[in-house]
């Protein structure tokens, strides 16, 4: 009898030969799940694991054995920790991150808002490091060991090696507190004006900029510089091409997977990473959230972030993936 | 008629980054000129570092890292392109003098289509318009032979094979109708058949469009196919620079005569068969990916006597060299050595077993640790297998220092100091060291210029004859198992097609496949490859 998985074999061959693009986007996908729930597993047994207890915290002096029995039973902590963790991802699947145990309120709705405002601080940040980190780094490829390379290479490396929350204080005092002509604290609330929005955010987002700025800007200067000492370079050249026809003509395009890559992992930074530039400037993010939540020990809202802040991590990785595969003609016209 | 092209007292100097000292300016090239007359073919030939490169390029004013043209003058059509502006210089470039590059692989834009990269410098110039650029295009790849040459322009360089990539370059070149094209080594890379067919692409296209060309090699037997005249370069100097018929049938200079003479037999006669060394019996072998490289292959190597195996490039003979030593076990069959079966896997053999069989490679630069001296690369098979140290070590070391024509003065010496032939010298001393009875020679003279090549050759059959040793030498070079074999192997796409005394393979009754490796190797004579091509279109009108 022939084996039934031989040809399951063979099919899943031959669609990894016809259409190789189609069958490696759809691999990522179902990594980037496998991913997604693995770390759901992670992020639940750890804070079961730590230390402290959300009723000890809640009654504070008045905890007595059977008021913390009580507020576990009413909670449902009594029940086995697997039960606990589908009923928790059931919800999770459907939208729903459950009630936070310190005010009872729903934490999607909580976290819609925060995530709104921390995504708002991430895009202005993004929008003004992802094409000034691009622009630097083609002007120092220009400048290439020359005193204008010099300099953007020592100002961003000196940006880069500054703690987030010094520079952001360094911000405050310079600008805030001394100069006074930017807003601080930078707390954003409902139907506040945009333009006050705006100025309230100026000193966190500079403050994100500084330190995401350099590492991209060195990268894509790397990634210009190796590109433009291939063989196809010099074949631009002795085409006659000008050189700043030849570096968007034919540099750019093979240069595009390695700036992606870096600039994803940027962006993940920009929304997962900006629990201290929040903290620091006072801004009702997802990380001053998150940073609430865990000294209360409320850990539906514990969860609740650190599972979007993976999301949103593997989904930026995966992106950065697909846009590499993408910008591969080898995989985008196999043989 | 006039000259297209008069290069006079051309110098290019560079600028070079020794390590530890200050940077050092140097001469590549010291005053050389020449003439070339439209629709003419000049041959610029010479060994590694001779300039020829750098000759071609300054004829489209540019310079490849760091060489800058310190004099002379570029006359084309009477006028000097070195003084030319920028903007000047880039108008000529890719529209009155293109270049074809050694490595089309690398010299194609992998993100863009071929047929765009093609016609990308007549739009550029404003010469054609797209339509009639790719009309264009089409012609050419017709008569550059290309398959199915109306849509071949649709591809991506990833999607043809090496051969067809340098036939489309030479079509990039072509496209804008220059007055010039600069050829830099266009079939070097290429496997013998396919030289072939470039070559003759080249040489039909040259012929149909009229264009003049300088034709870049190291190969005197290619360049006299194509060439109208010919430059011999050493070191920057113009060596004989004449007629390509005087250089071949008469040359004048040393230099030359030993450029036309290489590769003169080194075994007269094929000697007596001895008993078999080494046996392969059957041997099929695959990678990890489950493409089958090997296919049932048998074969032996004579005691003391050498066993060339030929093929192109992913025929399988370095695979069998690798199933040999024991690095890729084979799934099927065996390898016997002295009448005892080695074990598949080389981490189950015997270290006298592994003393017994040495390798050589083709890259001694990369089979060697850059931060080990001579001393220590050579030195470390003597501690390994018979556990010298010391002085008694260091003796040995100069011993076979002295052996491979080297000298003691090279014992404290980095492999970044060596030149390629020594490189590969040393890596000969190595495999000797551990006292083998075979050397598996993997295409250890391909790197090399013909000249030192020829010297690594007469080392090589001059230690058999002192020391017994057999080789397995694999290559893809017909001259050289002319030169040295005494059985020969042929293979093919991981099949043995041809295995028996030089005698027997290399002459006819031939197989299909010998014979056409044996008719697609230059010769240095003129009209050869015309004579190839015709006796190929009757054997097809035959047919």
């Amino acid at each position: 009898m022939a084996n039934p998985l031989a040809g399951v074999h063979a099919a899943r061959h031959r669609l990894k030969e016809n259409h190789p693009l189609t069958v490696l986007i759809v691999e990522r996908l179902g990594l980037s799940v496998l991913l997604l729930w693995a770390v759901s597993v992670l992020i639940f047994a750890g804070v079961e694991a730590l230390p402290g207890d959300f009723a000890q915290t809640y009654l504070g002096q008045s905890a007595t054995p059977q008021a913390i029995a009580n507020i576990r039973a009413d909670l449902g902590l009594d029940r086995p920790i697997t039960t606990r963790y589908f009923e928790w991802l059931g919800g999770v699947v459907q939208g729903d991150f459950g009630n936070s145990w310190a005010s009872g309120a729903p934490v999607t709705e909580q976290i819609t808002k925060r995530l709104g405002n921390s995504l708002f601080l991430a895009f202005f940040a993004a929008a003004i490091s992802v094409p000034l980190a691009v622009g630097l780094g083609m002007v120092a490829v220009h400048f290439r060991n020359r005193i204008p390379d010099r300099v953007i290479n020592i100002i961003s490396l000196a940006a880069i090696s500054l703690p987030e929350f010094f520079i952001g204080y360094l911000l405050i005092v310079v600008f805030a507190v001394q100069m006074g002509v930017a807003t601080f604290p930078s707390t954003v609330y409902d139907g506040m004006p945009w333009t006050e929005r705006l100025a309230a955010i100026a000193l966190p987002t500079a403050t994100l900029v500084m330190v995401v700025l350099a590492h991209m800007m060195r990268m894509t200067r790397a990634a210009i510089i190796s590109v433009m000492s291939s063989a196809y370079m010099e074949t631009a050249e002795l085409k006659g091409l000008g050189a700043f026809k030849a570096i968007i003509k034919h540099a750019a395009p093979n240069a595009i997977a390695p700036i992606v890559n870096v600039v994803a992992l940027n962006l993940a930074y920009l929304v997962v990473g900006v629990v201290v530039v929040e903290v620091v400037f006072v801004y009702p993010g997802m990380g001053q959230y998150m940073v609430d939540a865990v000294t209360v020990r409320d850990m539906p809202v514990v969860q609740a972030c650190g599972l979007i802040f993976a999301a949103v991590y593997i989904l930026l990785n995966m992106v950065a993936d697909l846009v590499a595969i993408v910008a591969n003609p080898r995989l985008r016209h196999p043989r | 008629m006039s000259d297209l092209l008069s290069v006079r007292d051309l110098r290019i100097g560079a600028t070079i980054f020794p390590p530890g000292e200050e940077p050092q300016d140097i001469d590549i090239v010291h005053g050389v000129s020449f003439d070339l007359q439209k629709g003419k073919v000049l041959g610029l030939i010479g060994e590694s570092g001779a300039g020829k490169s750098t000759i071609g390029l300054a004829a489209l004013a540019y310079g490849r890292g760091g060489v800058r043209i310190t004099g002379g003058q570029v006359l084309l059509d009477g006028e000097d392109i070195l003084s030319m502006n920028k903007k000047g210089i880039r108008s000529i470039r890719g529209a009155r003098v293109c270049y074809v590059a050694q490595s089309a692989a690398a010299s194609f834009n992998p993100a863009h289509k071929l047929g765009d990269q093609v016609i990308e410098s007549s739009l550029e110039h404003g010469l054609m318009t797209r339509e009639e650029a790719r009309k264009r295009a089409d012609y050419l790849f017709e008569i550059l032979g290309l398959p199915d040459p109306h849509n071949f322009g649709d591809r991506y360089p990833h999607q043809v094979s090496g051969g067809q990539l340098q036939r489309a370059m030479t079509a990039m070149a072509l496209c804008s109708n220059p007055e010039l094209i600069v050829f830099d080594e266009p079939t070097t890379a290429l496997d013998v058949t396919t030289q072939i067919d470039v070559l003759a692409a080249i040489k039909n296209a040259i012929e149909k469009t009229g264009t003049a060309a300088l034709y870049i090699t190291h190969d005197l037997a290619v360049v006299a196919q194509v060439s109208d005249d010919i430059m011999v370069l050493r070191n920057g100097d113009t060596v004989e620079y004449g007629p390509v018929q005087q250089i071949i049938e008469n040359p004048r200079q040393d230099y030359t005569k030993a450029l036309v003479n290489v590769r003169q037999t080194k075994l007269a006669e094929a000697r007596d068969q001895t008993d078999a060394l080494l046996k392969v019996e059957n041997i099929s072998a695959a990678y990890g990916n489950g493409v089958q490289v090997l296919h049932d292959v048998s074969l032996h190597v004579p005691r003391g006597q050498t066993l060339a195996v030929v093929g192109e490039s992913g025929s399988g003979k370095s695979t069998l060299a690798r199933v040999i030593t024991g690095l890729l076990p084979p799934f099927e069959g065996k390898v016997t050595f002295c009448d005892e079966e080695l074990s598949a896997g080389q981490n189950k053999r015997s270290r006298d077993h592994l003393r017994r069989i040495q390798l050589i490679y083709q890259m001694a630069d990369t089979a060697m640790n850059p931060r080990q001296t001579v001393g220590q690369i050579i030195g470390r098979p003597l501690q390994f297998y018979f556990g010298m140290r010391g002085a008694k070590r260091k003796a040995k070391v100069i011993e076979l220092l002295d052996e491979i024509e080297m000298g003691a003065e090279f014992y404290d010496r980095y492999p970044a100091e060596l030149s390629g032939g020594q490189k590969q010298r040393v890596a000969i001393a190595r495999a000797l060291a551990a006292k083998p009875e075979l050397i598996l020679c993997d295409e250890p003279t391909s790197a090399l210029d013909p000249l030192v090549a020829e010297g690594i050759l007469d080392l090589l059959m001059r230690l058999q004859k002192n020391y017994q040793v057999s080789y397995l030498f694999i290559t893809h070079d017909i001259a050289i198992v002319r030169a040295i074999a005494d059985s020969v192997a042929v293979m093919l796409q991981g099949k043995l097609v041809d295995f028996g005394p030089r005698s027997e393979v290399l002459n006819p009754p031939f197989d299909d496949y010998t014979d056409l490796l044996l008719k697609s190797v230059p010769e240095m004579k003129l009209g050869w490859l015309e004579n190839v091509l015709a006796t190929r279109k009757m054997e097809s009108a035959g047919h």
